[in-house]
C-alpha cells in the first residue's frame, strides 16, 4: 500500500482524507476543529488520532495540505475599466482561491490607498490596459501603492510595456514585487492562468508564514494551496477528464458558507440559441465567484439586503418582522444555531436564497434587442441554463436536512434572462472529496480523477432537483 | 510606433463582411487594429480605446440608424477622459438617401472628425488616417 495524507485547514474544521494509490481507494475521513488562534497543529493532531481509529497507524509517502484558516486569502484587484481590465483582474483572483475585498478601476486616489490601508490584503493584483496599450493608470497606481501602508505584495500582471517601469515604482517601498503575464494581453482576451500560478506560489511561500499557519509544517510537507483552488482544480478534471477518460462534462459547484457563498462553473457557456450574439469580455471556462456580502451567519444580514424581507419570508413561511429580528440576532451572534422548526425554515430560505442571488450573480445575463430585422439577443457571460450537473460542498449545504428544498428554491428565483442552470441533478461532497482530490491533482492526476469519478461519475450519486 | 485603432459596427446592426473587410484593409496598412466587430454599443468603443490607449475610433454603420447610434459619442469620449481623439464614421450611416454634404455637416457637428459615404473605398480612409494622424 501506497498511503498519502491530503489535509484541508477549514475556518471551522481540519479535514483529514487518506488514499491508497495503489488500489486506489480512498482509506478514511476524519476531523477536529481547526486551531488556527493558537498552534494549528494541535487540531491536526486531534485529527489524525480520530483517523488512526478510522484506518490504523498509516506510513505515509506524502503529506499534502491546503488552507482556507485564518481568514482564507484576501485580495485587492486593480484594474483600468471595471467591466475589461478591473474584470480580468477580479476573475485571476477568484480563479487562484482568493476572496476579492475588493475591485478599483481607473486612476486610485488617496483616499483610495487609506481604503486599501484598512483592508489590509494579503495579496494586491495590479493590472491595466492591454499590452502596448495604456501606460499611464497603471504606473500611476503602481506609485500610488508605494505608498500604501504594509508590506503586502503586489503582483503586476498589466500591460508588459508599463511593468519595468511599475516594479521600479513600487520597488523603493516595503512591498515585495511579483510580475506575470498581462491578464488582458489583447482586447477582450482573458488570460489568467499564469497570475494565478504566482499568487499560487505567493501565498505557499508567504502568506502561510504571514498567517502563523506555518508551524504546522512540520507534520506535512507544505500548504500548498488555498482551499478554494483545491476544489476548482478537482472540479476541472472531473469535468474534462485526462487522457482518454473525458470526465463526466460540464458542472457547477456551490460552497456556501457562514461568510460566503462560492460559486463554481466549468463550461464554455456559449449561447445555446444560435441567433445569439455574444458581448464583451469572454470568461473563463473554469470560472470561480465568491460573494463576500451573502453568508448563513456573518452575512445573514447581507442575504436580507439582496434578497429582501419579503423574499426570505416567502421562503420561509415566516412573517416579516420574525425573519428580520431572527436575522438581526443572527448578525450579533453569528455562532447563533437554529432553534426549532422556525429557525429551520428560516436558515432554508437563507441558504436558498444565498445560493440563488450567488448563482444569478455567476451566470450569464440575456437582452433583447431590436434590430430592422427582428430581435436579436445579445448574450454577457456565460450561459449555464442547460448546465444541469451540480455538486455542493460546504457546511451549509452538505448537512442540510432538506437539500431538495433549498436548491429548488435557488433555482425557482431565477429570472429568465439570467442564464442559470434551470433544473440541476444533485451530489453532495460529503466527505469533502473535492478539496483532498485538487491536493492530489498535484501529486497524480491519474489517481485523483479516477477517485473523483468514483465519488461523482455514477449516475446513482445525482439527484434531479 | 505602429498607432493603435477601435473598429467595430454601432448599434443593434450586425454587418459583419464589411468590418472584416476594414479589419483585413487596416491591419495590411499597418494599423494594430482593435476590432470589436458587430452590434458594439458606444461605451465599448470607448472601453477599448481607453485600455488600449487608441489613437483613433472608427464606427461603421450600414442599416440607416447610425445617427441616432452616434448620439452623443463625442461627449462621452470626452467625459472618459479620451479627450481629443479622432473619431471617423462610415458607411449607409443616416435613413434614406440624403445629401451627403448635409450629412457629414450633421455627423461634424456632433464631433466626428471625418465622415465617408456608402461605397467609400478602404483605401480612401487609410489615407486620411494616415494624413490626420502624422505628427500625433
Amino acid at each position: 500500500m501506497r498511503a498519502i495524507l491530503l489535509i484541508d485547514f477549514g475556518s471551522t474544521y481540519t479535514k483529514l482524507t487518506a488514499a491508497d494509490l495503489d488500489t486506489p481507494r480512498i482509506l478514511g475521513h476524519a476531523q477536529a476543529f481547526t486551531t488556527a488562534a493558537s498552534d494549528i497543529s494541535t487540531g491536526l493532531e486531534h485529527a489524525m488520532t480520530r483517523l488512526r481509529s478510522v484506518c490504523g497507524d498509516l506510513n505515509y509517502e506524502a503529506r499534502l495540505a491546503c488552507s482556507s484558516a485564518a481568514g482564507g486569502l484576501n485580495m485587492v484587484a486593480c484594474g483600468l475599466v471595471p467591466s475589461l481590465t478591473s474584470k480580468a483582474a477580479r476573475l485571476a483572483a477568484f480563479g487562484a482561491g482568493a476572496k476579492v475585498i475588493k475591485t478599483y478601476a481607473y486612476q486610485l486616489t488617496r483616499s483610495d490607498i487609506e481604503e486599501i490601508n484598512a483592508i489590509k490584503p494579503d495579496i494586491l493584483l495590479l493590472s491595466g490596459g492591454i499590452d502596448g496599450g495604456n501606460s499611464e493608470v497603471i504606473i500611476h497606481n503602481a506609485g500610488m501603492l508605494a505608498k500604501a501602508a504594509g508590506d503586502f505584495p503586489v503582483v503586476i500582471a498589466g500591460n508588459r510595456t508599463a511593468q519595468d517601469e511599475c516594479a521600479q515604482l513600487l520597488s523603493a517601498s516595503a512591498h515585495p514585487v511579483f510580475r506575470a503575464d498581462n491578464v488582458m494581453p489583447q482586447m477582450n482576451v482573458l488570460n489568467i492562468e499564469p497570475v494565478a500560478e504566482v499568487i499560487r506560489k505567493i501565498f505557499m511561500q508567504r502568506i502561510i508564514l504571514a498567517k502563523g499557519l506555518s508551524r504546522a509544517k512540520s507534520l506535512l510537507d507544505g500548504i500548498l494551496m488555498p482551499t478554494p483552488s483545491a476544489v476548482l482544480k478537482a472540479l476541472a478534471l472531473l469535468s474534462r477528464g485526462q487522457g482518454k477518460n473525458s470526465g463526466i462534462g460540464d458542472l457547477l459547484a456551490v460552497d456556501l458558507g457562514g461568510a460566503t457563498t462560492d460559486v463554481y462553473s466549468i463550461a464554455k457557456g456559449d449561447p445555446t440559441n444560435p441567433t445569439t450574439v455574444l458581448r464583451g469580455l469572454p470568461e473563463p471556462v473554469i470560472k470561480r465567484t465568491v460573494e463576500g456580502d451573502l453568508g448563513m451567519r456573518y452575512n445573514a444580514l447581507g442575504v436580507l439586503e439582496a434578497a429582501g424581507v419579503q423574499k426570505l419570508a416567502e421562503l420561509s413561511g415566516l412573517n416579516t418582522q420574525e425573519v428580520q429580528s431572527r436575522i438581526e440576532q443572527y448578525h450579533k451572534d453569528p455562532a447563533l444555531l437554529p432553534q426549532g422548526q422556525r429557525d429551520l425554515a428560516l436558515d432554508t430560505a437563507l441558504a436558498a436564497a444565498a445560493t440563488g442571488i450567488a448563482l444569478s450573480r455567476h451566470a450569464g445575463t440575456l437582452e433583447r434587442v431590436y434590430t430592422p430585422v427582428g430581435p436579436v439577443y445579445q448574450q454577457t457571460g456565460k450561459d449555464l441554463s442547460q448546465t444541469e450537473q451540480m455538486i455542493v460542498t460546504g457546511g451549509a449545504l452538505i448537512y442540510a436536512s432538506n437539500l431538495n428544498a433549498i436548491i429548488s428554491g435557488a433555482l425557482s428565483m431565477q429570472d429568465p434572462m439570467v442564464l442559470a442552470p434551470r433544473q440541476v441533478r444533485l451530489a453532495v461532497d460529503r466527505e469533502y472529496v473535492l478539496s483532498a482530490m485538487g491536493l492530489l491533482a498535484d501529486y497524480d492526476q491519474r489517481i485523483a480523477l479516477c477517485l473523483l469519478m468514483e465519488y461523482f461519475g455514477r449516475e446513482e450519486a445525482y439527484a434531479v432537483v | 510606433m505602429r498607432k493603435t485603432m477601435v473598429l467595430g459596427v454601432i448599434g443593434a446592426d450586425v454587418h459583419a463582411v464589411g468590418n472584416q473587410i476594414l479589419n483585413y484593409a487596416f491591419t495590411e496598412a499597418g494599423f494594430h487594429v482593435v476590432n470589436l466587430g458587430v452590434m458594439v454599443s458606444q461605451e465599448e468603443f470607448i472601453e477599448a480605446a481607453i485600455e488600449s490607449a487608441a489613437d483613433a475610433i472608427l464606427v461603421s454603420s450600414l442599416y440607416g440608424h447610425g445617427e441616432l447610434d452616434c448620439q452623443g459619442f463625442r461627449e462621452k469620449c470626452d467625459e472618459a477622459g479620451l479627450k481629443g481623439i479622432l473619431l471617423y464614421v462610415g458607411g449607409n450611416i443616416v435613413v434614406g438617401k440624403q445629401p451627403f454634404e448635409e450629412v457629414e455637416k450633421r455627423f461634424k457637428e456632433m464631433g466626428f472628425d471625418r465622415v465617408f459615404g456608402p461605397g467609400t473605398p478602404p483605401e480612401v480612409t487609410i489615407e486620411a488616417l494616415r494624413k490626420d494622424l502624422e505628427g500625433r
